[in-house]
């Protein structure tokens, strides 16, 4: 019988390989044990062996493919096999595909009856469900990879899941936490595009009833940025805090001098210009990762988050660090003005190459982190002004007002030191704010 | 008040009524007089009305249908017997090139009022004789097709075709004649040319049929009534206009569908009815469409080969079954 070789598994944290370089072809005779291809992990090159003896049928992974764990190569047999049958529908050079699916699927599984059925679905192996059972589990939240089918070949039937939506009077399961948790104070660029299928939360009995609130797309948008932000782009975070008293200052003389209501600075103002004129020194950071390579980007595009009634959304500056504090200031007040009206136009929120998420001014918080809007590679938050008592070089206390800043950066991206230096360019920068008149 | 009487009757009935309603309705076919039709539906009218408005006519069914038409469009009220639906072949030409476009065509100078009365069936009549051909009409726009299953449908709709300005193809079942059922005594008793019946409501499965199909969805139904299948029966009667409204609101309530046909289903008026169901109600689908229908073979002459190609309660049954996710040792065929 035909069967499948697949990609072996050469050490515990290895989830792929790729193939370097197949040792044997299409019809060459395979002996169990003998190497038949050279891989790459993500530590070492290395050669696998054939499980099985046979015919090579077929090589299913190509050269310079990456194959998850688990995933078919070759298929080993006697000539003028089938080599489908041994492939299974679906599994034939698709393997990236595969894994996506697989990686959808929720980990831990909070119905016991169902981790059982789960181990009968090979790791990657499509959800086989009723048209009926889809949209039954999209409408009640249920997680179709937790759950059992009793129809032919595991298909996900009606019965199956009425159990997990309960009576028509009792409904409930899914954590309303997942529902309800609160935003976290992050950035995204909230453009709509067409929703990304996201798997249903999986039921989880014991919670109490809920209310089941659709988001806004949005919401929607935030969630998917952010999720994904949160998982694929490491993030470390470094905190300074700035003397804003020389900032405060200025802006004011600057504020009583200039006539219109649009040319008055804010602090958010003289921060996009002081990250935009960091950023131009500390280009690194001004920047995507992308795979194996890094996007350095020759403009900085300053983005401001932006709250709305049930959302954010971050315009941003173009060419920041090119724009005298008057020009930023007239740019960002209409930006904010039309985001809470709702009137921005899509360039005008895709995009951005740095992001400054400012909760200071509504002086509640002191100091907190933001998410990163991807793909940019750092986001600055900053806190609330405070007066403190601070010790001079010669030991007098005095009253400073101090801000925090805290950069989350991407680790793919730059390390801390940095981070640090581009946020002691802005510190230094704030605290010398003449300089941002004249750069 | 309603009285029990056979499919036969009904039939008898309405053409008798609307004989003498209108004078200008006259009936053509073969055997329809001296022998009183091979049904025996017509027994009896030539000497009622009279060689002129009962014509027994030579065995030409393109003429019988060309005569009819050219008869329709001079005024007069034609209804024709074809035989048996397998000699409707013969007549194609004439049904679906003129009957089904004349009023197109000319622009709606012309109507052509025929009622084209023919009847389905099998029973040892051989591969020519056993067939059944509804599908072919129901897929031509400019014809109404019925396929009545029970008397009261038979007599309100042959009236109301009779009366009405479409052709229509009247398609009967030569095992049913004599079923019967009740029938409203109104001589203006008449029935819209369109809509299927929810005959059986059920909340497990929807089993839809027509003609002698219904009778074995009927049969079924009550069968698996006793283990507790709750089977919601669809008489679809009208093939074009296809009501497939009724069906998709019982889909959306059973998510599940049998269709019952007689004919082989390859192309079929089951084929139609599971794209149309899963074009309007894919979401409400928990199992696939299964389609009942003859063995894809010419019919066998010989009884005991027949019994294995014709659809029977047993293969209903298996079908119902199949789409409940039940075992069961039967192919569903």
């Amino acid at each position: 019988m035909a069967k499948p070789i697949v990609m072996p598994q050469m050490g515990y944290d290895m989830t792929e390989g790729t193939i370097l370089r197949w040792l044997k072809r299409e019809g060459d005779r395979v002996e169990r044990g003998e190497p038949i291809a050279e891989i790459e992990t993500d530590k070492v090159n290395i050669e696998i062996e054939s499980f099985e003896s046979g015919v090579l049928l077929k090589l299913v992974a190509q050269e310079g493919q990456t194959v998850p764990v688990g995933q078919p190569i070759a298929i080993v047999g006697e000539p003028g096999e089938q080599v489908e049958a041994a492939v299974g529908p679906a599994a034939a050079a698709d393997g990236k595909a595969r894994r996506e699916e697989r990686a959808e699927q929720p980990v831990g599984a909070p119905v016991a009856q169902a981790v059982e059925a789960v181990a009968e679905r090979a790791p990657g192996e499509r959800v086989r469900a009723s048209p009926l059972v889809r949209r039954l589990a999209a409408e009640h939240g249920i997680d179709l990879s937790q759950v059992r089918g009793s129809g032919p070949g595991g298909r996900i039937v009606k019965e199956d899941i009425l159990p997990l939506i309960g009576r028509p009077a009792a409904v409930p399961q899914a954590p309303p936490v997942e529902v309800a948790a609160p935003a976290p104070p992050v950035a995204p660029a909230a453009a709509p595009r067409p929703e990304v299928e996201v798997p249903p939360a999986p039921v989880i009995p014991g919670l109490p009833e809920f209310e089941l609130v659709d988001l806004s797309r949005m919401r929607q948008t935030i969630a998917r940025r952010m999720a994904e932000s949160h998982q694929q782009a490491p993030h470390f975070y470094v905190t300074t805090v700035v003397e804003v008293d020389a900032a405060l200052a200025l802006r004011k003389q600057i504020n009583e001098q200039v006539d219109e209501e649009a040319e008055k600075v804010s602090i958010t103002d003289m921060l996009v210009k002081a990250c935009a004129l960091a950023l131009r020194k500390h280009r690194g950071l001004n920047a995507s990762f992308a795979g194996t390579q890094l996007r350095v980007y020759k403009r900085i595009d300053i983005a401001i988050a932006v709250a709305l009634e049930n959302g954010l959304i971050t315009p941003y500056i173009v060419d920041a660090d090119h724009k005298p504090l008057g020009e930023i200031a007239r740019l960002s007040k209409d930006l904010i003005n039309r985001a809470r009206a709702g009137e921005l136009r899509p360039e005008e929120y895709q995009g951005g190459t740095f992001t400054i998420s400012n909760l200071g001014m509504y002086g509640l918080v002191e100091h907190f982190t933001a998410v990163i809007n991807p793909p940019q590679a750092a986001i600055l938050a900053v806190g609330s002004i405070v007066k403190e008592p601070v010790y001079r070089d010669g030991g007098e206390l005095v009253p400073v007002q101090r801000m925090r800043l805290t950069l989350s950066t991407d680790h793919r991206v730059a390390d801390g030191v940095a981070a640090a230096q581009f946020l002691s360019e802005v510190k230094h920068l704030l605290e010398h704010p003449m300089l941002l008149l004249v750069r | 008040m309603a009285r029990e009487i056979t499919y036969r009757d009904a039939l008898r009935e309405a053409l008798r009524e609307e004989m003498y309603r209108d004078e200008r309705v006259f009936l053509m076919g073969e055997d329809i007089g001296h022998y009183g039709g091979s049904y025996a539906v017509t027994r009896g009218f030539l000497q009622e009305f009279g060689p002129k408005r009962v014509r027994d006519t030579p065995i030409a069914e393109l003429g019988i249908v060309g005569a009819g038409i050219g008869a329709a469009i001079g005024g007069l009220r034609p209804v024709v017997e074809i035989m048996t639906i397998n000699f409707s072949l013969l007549a194609m030409d004439q049904i679906v090139n003129h009957l089904a476009k004349l009023h197109y065509m000319f622009n709606g100078q012309f109507t052509a009022p025929v009622v084209i009365r023919t009847a389905a069936g099998f029973g040892q009549l051989g591969a020519t004789h056993s067939q059944t051909f509804e599908g072919w009409y129901a897929h031509v726009p400019g014809l109404r097709v019925v396929m009545p299953a029970v008397p009261k449908d038979a007599k309100g709709f042959l009236k109301s075709a009779i009366r009405g300005n479409d052709p229509v193809i009247f398609i009967e079942h030569s095992l049913i004649y004599r079923n019967r059922g009740e029938v409203p005594d109104d001589e203006d008793f008449l029935l819209p040319l369109e809509g299927a019946e929810v005959r059986r409501e059920g909340t497990d499965v929807t089993i839809v049929s027509w003609s002698r199909g219904y009778y074995l969805a009927l049969g079924a139904a009550e069968e698996l009534a006793r283990e507790g299948i709750d089977c919601e029966v669809i008489d679809l009667r009208v093939l074009r206009p296809l009501d497939i409204d009724t069906v998709v609101r019982s889909v959306q309530k059973t998510n599940r569908l049998v269709v019952v046909e007689e004919g082989w289903r390859t192309l079929a008026m089951g084929a139609e009815i599971a794209a149309a169901v899963q074009e309007r109600a894919f979401d409400y689908l928990d199992a696939p469409i299964a389609r009942v229908g003859s063995l894809e073979v010419p019919m066998p002459y010989a009884r005991n080969l027949e019994r294995l190609v014709v659809p029977n309660k047993d293969r209903v049954v298996a079908a119902v079954r199949q789409v409940l996710y039940q075992k069961q040792p039967v192919t569903v065929g």
